[in-house]
């Protein structure tokens, strides 16, 4: 019997390497592609400035593919630690594995938006280039924070010793705390990948937008970070509550419920509220004197985007505590 | 363990809560933002009408937020009276 639970926990660590690099490559291709198709764009309308907007190319993947780190540094060790041998740690394996994968696919994929923008704006504006530069390191750079909370997540599931807890219900608050914020950091990334975008081509128009541009970008991102941080609340929650055994399947359920309601639920306004800030941002530049109008009709519309992950944590919460 | 029929029930309709709020907060979620985004964008282009842009941009979210309350009633259904 302990060495079929052995084999439980190896094939649970390698199914869960295998998703998350699995899952993670997929938005650092994306968005990497995305930053290559803007690039050449760019280098075909202003081939002289192909030097400058190859440097700012390569910057802009390298910080798309640091998603993708995080998930192969997840699969590595998956694959080369010993881990115990008993069958609720088989599931934190599975669940770390499950949320660095979807946790790294948001990012990759938001963080191609400001780098090909910026490509694009360089051709345009050569004299911008610098702040360019500057400004989407920074967007970018807002972008990876959902896939470092979902990395703080799965190593919390890694190394963190759960063998003294009883399997059920524990081992379904373990994978539905996988989900919830691995789930939600899809649309976070995605969404604070188009805000930037759309300031980047608002410096490329407007250069002395810069500083409001900026300003606006990160409000925007804050925004479209909140499900993101939603989802690491309810994952919290579900990592450091210690549920008494039990008989029925029912607390199980209720947990998994609510890490697939949280996590599902918060894509949506992540994606949506950076969809707002994007266009917001757009305009900033055409039009300077109404950047305080603009910014303040983006929140109006980015709060409303928020109500329905606000309601997600709600059931998740009530599914948590009140079931 | 033995588990017997009302368990399940209890269980899956539980598990039926999470997914419903969960997939049904997406939708409403993507659109809202697309009508703000596409209020900013027409405040861009005509600033004086601002005021009955941002009003008919709430209304337009308040009918997309209509599936998001949908999902939230079925799965507060699903917790509570199921």
């Amino acid at each position: 019997m302990a060495l079929e639970v052995q084999i439980l926990v190896k094939g649970a660590a390698y199914l869960g390497a295998g998703v998350a690099i699995g899952l993670g490559a997929i938005g650092a291709g994306v968005g990497e592609g995305y930053t290559a198709g803007f690039a050449n764009r760019a280098i075909s309308m202003k081939p002289e400035k192909a030097g400058d907007v190859l440097k700012n190319m390569l910057i802009g993947q390298a910080l798309a593919e640091s998603a993708a780190i995080f998930a192969l540094v997840i699969a590595m060790l998956l694959v080369l630690m010993e881990f115990q041998a008993n069958a609720i740690t088989a599931v934190a394996l599975a669940a770390a594995g499950i949320c660095m994968g979807f946790g790294a696919l948001g990012p990759g994929i938001g963080a191609g938006f400001p780098a090909g923008r910026a490509c694009e704006g360089i051709s345009r504006q050569p004299a911008t280039s610098s702040s360019l530069s500057n400004t989407m390191l920074v967007g970018s750079a807002v972008c990876q924070t959902s896939a470092i909370y979902s990395m703080v997540v799965a190593l919390m599931l890694m190394f963190f010793d759960y063998s003294t807890r009883a399997f059920n219900p524990n081992a379904a608050a373990l994978f539905a705390a996988g989900l919830s914020t691995g789930l939600a950091a899809i649309g976070s990334g995605i969404g604070e990948g188009l805000t930037a975008g759309g300031a980047m081509q608002t410096i490329a128009r407007q250069p002395t937008s810069v500083g409001r541009a900026t300003a606006s970008m990160l409000i925007g991102q804050a925004v479209a970070e909140t499900p993101a941080i939603f989802g690491l609340l309810i994952s919290m929650i579900l990592l450091f509550r210690v549920y008494p055994g039990a008989e029925s399947v029912i607390t199980a359920a209720a947990l998994l419920g609510a890490g697939l309601s949280m996590g599902l639920g918060g894509i949506g306004p992540g994606i949506g509220s950076g969809a707002a800030g994007e266009y917001a941002l757009n305009w900033l530049g055409r039009n300077e004197e109404i950047g305080g109008l603009l910014t303040r009709t983006m929140l109006v519309g980015q709060a409303v985007s928020q109500s329905t992950s606000i309601y997600a944590m709600v059931i998740a919460l009530v599914l948590i505590f009140v079931v | 363990m033995d588990i017997s029929g009302a368990d399940i029930i209890r269980a899956v309709s539980l598990l039926g809560a999470g997914v419903a709020m969960g997939f049904g907060a997406i939708g409403p979620g993507i659109g809202e933002g697309y009508a703000a985004g596409r209020a900013c964008e027409a405040i861009g282009r005509n600033p004086r009408e601002a005021g009955l842009l941002t009003r008919t941009m709430l209304v337009g979210q308040a009918v997309s937020e209509s599936t998001g309350i949908y999902a939230l009633v079925v799965a507060l259904l699903l917790i509570f009276v199921v």
